[in-house]
């Protein structure tokens, strides 16, 4: 792009400079909101700025304020488009500013999901509706024992999640999908503990640590070797045939996502898009929001094969580690080339651990996997599983735990 | 020297080929003492922008490579405590606060690179390297130091820069960085280059490259990053590649295709995409060069 060449609005922004601190705030006010991290460090560079001359050439100012704006890939793309919507009065607005508009209407599990997150939201008090910060104590009513508050979870763990109607069940489900994916992380980590142990004497530190005994070495330092994380990727389908589905995995991976330490989230359905950010938002229903923001553009089929492609080219190299375990939700069901489906899966498997496929309708009566899709897709596949209630996810964990 | 033009020659006198956004940025560093922070693929030349700022400033390059389980004794400082301990041993029987202020002096101090970087005379280039790979508590430190620029050293006090270093950080994108360190630094997205500043900077490297001859390369590798790898080639591998070509001695990549077939393995780092880019294949992107 040209950075200083003769631009249109040079015009306006030498008008536009006489109220500077006012546009100014503004500009930052909507680099906000659609997600820029800035702060008031940043705007007062950005007034040093303009006073040293750059509010003089558009180009050069956008230029500047990307550098200085920007904190990662996606805002340095997006940040042309923004910068000549608001200073130039471009017409680009469309495209980059929805990203502050919630346009959840086209997508029909998203919104489902939402409305019912956020409506008692605006109603109940709001302890009822995060109970997950406080460990679910409260959200147990005084009357009941605890002996009756776990069966009601041990009856809930064989529903599946697609007959869940009553709006309580269904958040209870959310909760103790939230809870499990909290006891994974735990587990996973106290068994990492308890094989460590260390095999090296580490000397320096040892000489350190005994300079107080005048260097005899009495408590020695041994070193460790670092056990690394599990990385647990998923790549959650939200077309319209998993709907019923989706509000569930979205908390298991919401709560995933907050407790492991390496988690990635993936959504795709006629494309991918990078979802951990969003999802690290510590109040679920507020996640949701930011998620169906992000997923315009659904319904229309499942693109499993293209949306693994986008992934393997942009995203693997950095998401995927030999310890990684990859774990896709979709019922299969691609509506693009199953072949291209096929090719990609092998491309993934060569570079993760394990894939895990969850399949909610697997468990359906008379389910045979004949979808195009999943048939290219099994040979690449080390799990594949059902998950359509919660124990069924639950008996996933001692999987997890041996990688 | 804020001028970008100033500074865009400058790094081009230095055989560093910037953008005019990277020169921008550059002269950004220097009005706002912000720390860089520059991202992309592996191999476009982010460690480069640090050596070519070093050489532009005519001050030292002090690196500090990241790593996992870095700590502030391998990036601060460091006592040295064999020689501490032979001092003591040296000194028994002496006064117990005298040996003390010896050997918690500056003599006893090993210097890494973060403390270096603030006690020189002459502001350095201070780059860090694959941040990404540092644990997020060495990041939560290192933030610390680069808006406070000072060190406490609980035997020896409180250290101030005597200088402030120009402070450039790399990230390959292997963990997601915090937003406190983003936010502190200005960010640059380091893209590979087109081919006509890929061509400038095959001629600037390499002796003996006619401008036609890095004309068809960077054309060639342009073509070759199109194709669906599973490494994509970078800089570094272009230069390899046309070191390579240029000692054999090709003048006109369309007179040697089977030169250019073989010498490919410049480029191409894995045998899936060595397979991937067939003759054929080859011949394509040649043809599409002339």
């Amino acid at each position: 792009m040209s950075c200083c060449g003769p631009d249109p609005g040079y015009e306006e922004i030498d008008e536009v400079s006489r109220l500077v601190a006012a546009k100014l705030a503004a500009f930052l006010g909507t680099l906000r909101d659609s997600g820029f991290a800035v702060g008031l460090q940043e705007g007062r560079d950005a007034a040093t700025l303009m006073a040293a001359g750059y509010a003089e050439r558009p180009g050069l100012l956008r230029v500047a304020f990307k550098h200085l704006f920007s904190a990662r890939k996606t805002d340095w793309d997006r940040f042309d488009g923004l910068f000549d919507a608001f200073w130039l009065g471009k017409r680009v607005r469309s495209r980059s500013l929805t990203i502050g508009s919630a346009k959840a209407a086209n997508s029909p599990s998203l919104k489902s999901l939402q409305d019912r997150k956020s409506e008692p939201a605006a109603g109940a008090a709001a302890t009822d509706q995060i109970p997950s910060d406080d460990n679910g104590a409260p959200e147990h009513r005084a009357g009941e024992g605890r002996m009756e508050g776990a069966s009601r979870a041990e009856n809930l763990s064989e529903i599946d999640f697609r007959k869940m109607a009553d709006p309580d069940q269904i958040e209870q489900a959310h909760e103790v999908a939230a809870r499990l994916a909290r006891t994974m992380r735990t587990r996973l980590t106290r068994r990492d503990l308890a094989r460590r142990r260390g095999y090296r004497l580490d000397l320096r530190r040892t000489i350190h640590g005994n300079i107080s005994h005048g260097g005899v070495p009495i408590t020695l330092v041994r070193r460790q070797r670092k056990q690394k994380p599990l990385r647990l990727v998923m790549l959650l389908d939200a077309s319209g045939s998993m709907s019923m589905y989706t509000g569930v995995f979205l908390r298991f991976i919401h709560g995933v996502l907050d407790e492991f330490r390496e988690a990635e989230a993936f959504l795709f359905h006629t494309r991918l898009a990078h979802v951990s950010d969003a999802m690290k938002e510590k109040d679920p229903a507020r996640a949701l929001d930011r998620l169906s923001i992000m997923a315009q553009g659904a319904g229309g089929g499942t693109r499993i094969g293209e949306s693994l492609q986008t992934f393997n080219r942009w995203h693997a190299a950095r998401v995927l580690h030999s310890r990684s375990c990859v774990m896709i939700v979709s019922d299969g069901y691609e509506t693009g080339d199953a072949r291209l489906l096929g090719r990609e899966m092998a491309a993934l498997a060569k570079r993760c651990r394990r894939i895990v496929w969850l399949n909610p309708m697997m468990a359906w009566e008379g389910y045979a996997p004949e979808a195009a899709g999943i048939k290219a897709a099994l040979p690449h596949i080390d799990l594949y599983a059902p998950a359509n209630t919660l124990r069924s996810l639950t008996e996933l964990e001692p999987y997890l735990a041996k990688l | 020297m804020n001028n970008r033009e100033e500074i865009a020659k400058a790094l081009a006198d230095c055989g560093y080929i910037a953008d005019g956004e990277l020169a921008t940025a550059i002269s950004l560093m220097q009005l706002l003492r912000r720390p860089l922070l520059l991202e992309g693929e592996a191999g476009v030349g982010k460690t480069e922008v640090a050596k070519a700022l070093a050489a532009v400033h005519s001050t030292e390059l002090i690196r500090l490579q990241c790593y996992e389980g870095l700590d502030q004794s391998a990036a601060l400082y460091e006592w040295n405590y064999q020689r501490q301990l032979l001092s003591i041993q040296a000194h028994r029987g002496e006064d117990a606060d005298a040996i003390e202020d010896q050997i918690f002096s500056e003599k006893y101090l090993l210097e890494r690179p973060l403390l270096a970087a603030i006690r020189r005379d002459k502001p350095p280039v201070l780059l860090i390297d694959e941040i990404d790979r540092a644990d997020d508590e060495f990041e939560a430190f290192l933030l610390e130091l680069l808006s406070d620029f000072q060190v406490s050293i609980p035997e020896l006090g409180t250290i101030s820069a005597t200088t402030i270093p120009h402070v450039v950080l790399t990230s390959n994108g292997t963990r997601e960085l915090s937003d406190a360190l983003r936010r502190r630094c200005l960010y640059h997205y380091v893209d590979y280059p087109d081919v006509d500043r890929e061509a400038r900077i095959i001629m600037a490297r390499i002796d003996g490259a006619t401008a036609s001859l890095s004309l068809q390369i960077a054309r060639m590798v342009e073509g070759i990053r199109k194709e669906e790898l599973r490494k994509v080639p970078g800089v570094a591998e272009t230069l390899d590649w046309a070191a390579a070509l240029v000692g054999i001695g090709v003048r006109d990549l369309l007179e040697a295709p089977e030169t250019v077939h073989e010498t490919l393995m410049c480029l191409l780092k894995t045998h899936e995409d060595k397979s991937r880019l067939t003759r054929e294949v080859t011949e394509r992107i040649l043809g599409k060069v002339a």
